[in-house]
């Protein structure tokens, strides 16, 4: 699997607060058998709800990093959520924190989802707003993100992060592997063999 | 296995059982002991696997079920919405290739996939269960460890039975005193999300402790867990205990005879004890709970019934954008009282509140009274044995008298993939878990999130109401 160290792109800020799954893609998109075409309908209620929200907004076609607030992708597991996101064009999130089960499939999909401290996501939106053409680089070696003559640091869970910068975020492959030992913890779980 | 738990608790002991090994990563690979799968989040997951040529490695630990896109009136196939249509084709064909059991329209087990497994007594303490679905965590009712995962992580589980995770710390939340009347398990679970907040949960499991859980029923533990992903854990559990063991008794897929006797010993032996650590620990007051509501569009923008919505100047100055926005959206003003607010739908469902013990509830204060004027009430229950077990108690036809819809099962108005939908801007009072922006099928459709009692109390009277006064 190729090895994720380094995003670099055009910023996108939406620095609020508690952005759910289902708020990035409706249900109503959900009724589908492939990932596909989700791209087209990302945040579809909230840019129909806000004239000028980023995602319509021409200054940031074409960017990379989305720039969040707080426990972001909360709510829902759907994966469609950051297939929606990919597939617009976002390889790398910036934010405060995020919720895990987002965050676990961001991880899945080779995107990397960093925290910075919340002031930095405010400066870095900030900054992104006020000079959209600007690039972003996110770091997972040096654990920073930088923007123009700005530099913060940042953090990803380490495992989550290892997985991304060793190349090694495809688990299926993997855990397949481990078929042995998965079988002896699977032999030794009392349920397993319903209490016989 | 003896029963000297010491200092760890439940989920550290049940994490350390089901660790396969340490991936390169540094993450674990957990064994997942029992799997289940539903139409929405699985047919990517199959095709994952048939891109590399894998096969489901232990068919008989994935159960399968259709809930999110099933209509809850005409079922005859072919659905009326194609693509619902094309999604259960795919299952079916899904676990037919694949050899998994699926608990399809036609199987009188069928209902909501969190309904549906402990209701079989395939939930039981001391597993890890996973299901593409955040409200997985409805299973830690038993003393389980279940999780919601996406769609990536089911194809892991279905191709190896684990997946790569990293170990959560453990907050235990306590509850003790006594709950007032009228006061449910889903005011407690919205009051300790009120508390904590919406991503307090975030890195930690919840162990949910103390008097107030100890003599819930285990109805009552599942609303709880169902709702700690609301509050950022990524699961929530109760120890077992004998209310645990007597609910498992006798169902289905729990161990029967002297196998029973033999897990009983194993379950009961998994809890945490009194000198069990845990990494945090908040206590809170269940005699100062109230029946509670959501006013905001995230289940922590709660209140109690006879409180007023909350002003944005009394947040701290980081979250008063975020509570303005959710004003703006519902249309409310700082300061107003949440009861007396008018509601158009009435919906008493979901897997957060369509058991039993729910509709009797319901059923209890909507006796003998109509349903109000202008407003659409429908009541989706969780199971088809739940409908039928509430038909022979008559629920069905106090509902109906009253000017309720008695529907067939499945996860309805909760996020409206199937036609039941909020049109515009309405306003429902929901027994359902999330009151997000367009959750309920309509993009400026309102939720107000409350107990089942609560909903039809709202039904009745056509506006919020504090159930206590209806049911004196």
């Amino acid at each position: 699997m190729q090895t994720i160290e380094q995003v670099v792109g055009q910023g996108i800020p939406l620095v609020l607060d508690d952005i759910d799954t289902d708020r990035i893609i409706p249900a109503r998109y959900l009724r589908c058998v492939t990932f596909e075409g989700l791209g087209d309908h990302v945040f579809e209620d909230d840019r129909k709800q806000l004239a000028g929200h980023p995602f319509d907004n021409p200054a940031y076609r074409g960017a990379n990093v989305l720039v969040v607030g707080r426990n972001f992708g909360c709510g829902s597991s759907r994966e469609h959520a950051p297939q929606a996101l990919m597939r617009w064009g976002i390889k790398a999130i910036v934010g405060e924190s995020f919720a895990e089960i987002f965050f676990g499939n961001c991880v899945a999909n080779g995107i990397p989802t960093v925290c910075v401290a919340p002031a930095d996501a405010k400066a870095l939106g900030a900054a992104v707003t006020a000079n959209p053409a600007q690039p972003v680089t996110v770091d997972l070696l040096k654990r920073q993100v930088s923007c123009g003559a700005m530099t913060y640091p940042c953090s990803m869970q380490e495992g989550a992060r290892q997985s991304l910068v060793t190349g090694n975020w495809d688990f299926l492959g993997q855990l397949v592997e481990a078929e042995p030992q998965t079988r002896q913890v699977a032999d030794r779980l009392p349920y397993m063999k319903n209490f016989a | 296995m003896a029963q000297s738990n010491g200092t760890q608790n439940l989920f550290n002991r049940v994490w350390d059982e089901h660790t396969v090994r340490t991936l390169p990563s540094g993450q674990t690979q957990l064994f997942i002991g029992q799997h289940l799968i539903h139409e929405v989040t699985s047919p990517q997951a199959f095709q994952m696997l048939r891109d590399r040529g894998l096969k489901v490695r232990y068919p008989e630990r994935t159960l399968a079920t259709v809930d999110h896109i099933i209509p809850t009136l005409s079922q005859a196939r072919p659905f009326a919405d194609g693509l619902a249509e094309e999604m259960m084709s795919a299952i079916e064909k899904n676990c037919r290739e694949f050899g998994i059991t699926l608990l399809n329209l036609s199987d009188k087990r069928q209902g909501i996939v969190h309904v549906v497994g402990p209701e079989l007594g395939i939930t039981q303490p001391g597993i890890t269960l996973a299901c593409g679905d955040s409200h997985t965590s409805t299973h830690g009712a038993f003393g389980c460890i279940a999780f919601g995962i996406g769609t990536s992580q089911v194809a892991d589980v279905l191709a190896s039975q684990t997946m790569a995770m990293g170990r959560p710390k453990v907050r235990r939340v306590g509850v003790n005193g006594r709950l007032p009347a009228g006061v449910y398990a889903k005011d407690v679970i919205l009051h300790v999300i009120r508390t904590l907040g919406v991503q307090g949960g975030v890195g930690y499991a919840y162990e949910f402790a103390g008097e107030v859980f100890e003599r819930m029923s285990m109805e009552e533990r599942m609303t709880v867990c169902n709702m700690s992903i609301e509050g950022g854990a990524r699961c929530g559990y109760i120890n077992p205990d004998q209310t645990t063991v007597e609910y498992l008794r006798g169902r289905p897929f729990a161990p029967q005879g002297a196998a029973f006797d033999k897990a009983t010993k194993w379950w009961l032996g998994l809890a945490s004890g009194p000198g069990a650590q845990f990494d945090d620990r908040v206590e809170i007051d269940g005699s100062a709970i109230e029946p509670t509501v959501t006013w905001g569009i995230n289940p922590a923008q709660s209140v109690g019934v006879n409180e007023s919505i909350p002003t944005a100047a009394s947040f701290p100055t980081g979250e008063q954008a975020g509570i303005r926005e959710a004003l703006a959206f519902m249309d409310f003003k700082e300061s107003q009282p949440i009861k007396g607010t008018k509601i158009d739908v009435a919906f008493i469902g979901s897997c957060t509140n369509s058991r039993m013990s729910d509709l009797r509830e319901a059923a209890r204060v909507a006796k003998g009274h109509k349903v109000a004027k202008n407003v659409r009430a429908l009541v989706v229950p969780g199971s088809q044995q739940i409908r039928e077990q509430a038909e022979k108690e008559g629920l069905n036809e106090i509902f109906t008298t009253a000017g309720f819809e008695w529907r067939g099962a499945g996860c309805s108005m909760c996020l409206a993939m199937n036609p039941d939908k909020l049109v515009g801007r309405e306003i429902c009072a929901s027994s359902s878990n999330r009151n997000f922006k367009g959750r309920q099928g309509s993009p400026t459709g309102r939720t107000l999130l409350m107990s089942p009692a609560m909903v039809a109390a709202a039904a009745i009277t056509g506006a919020v109401a504090d159930v206590r006064e209806l049911l004196k």
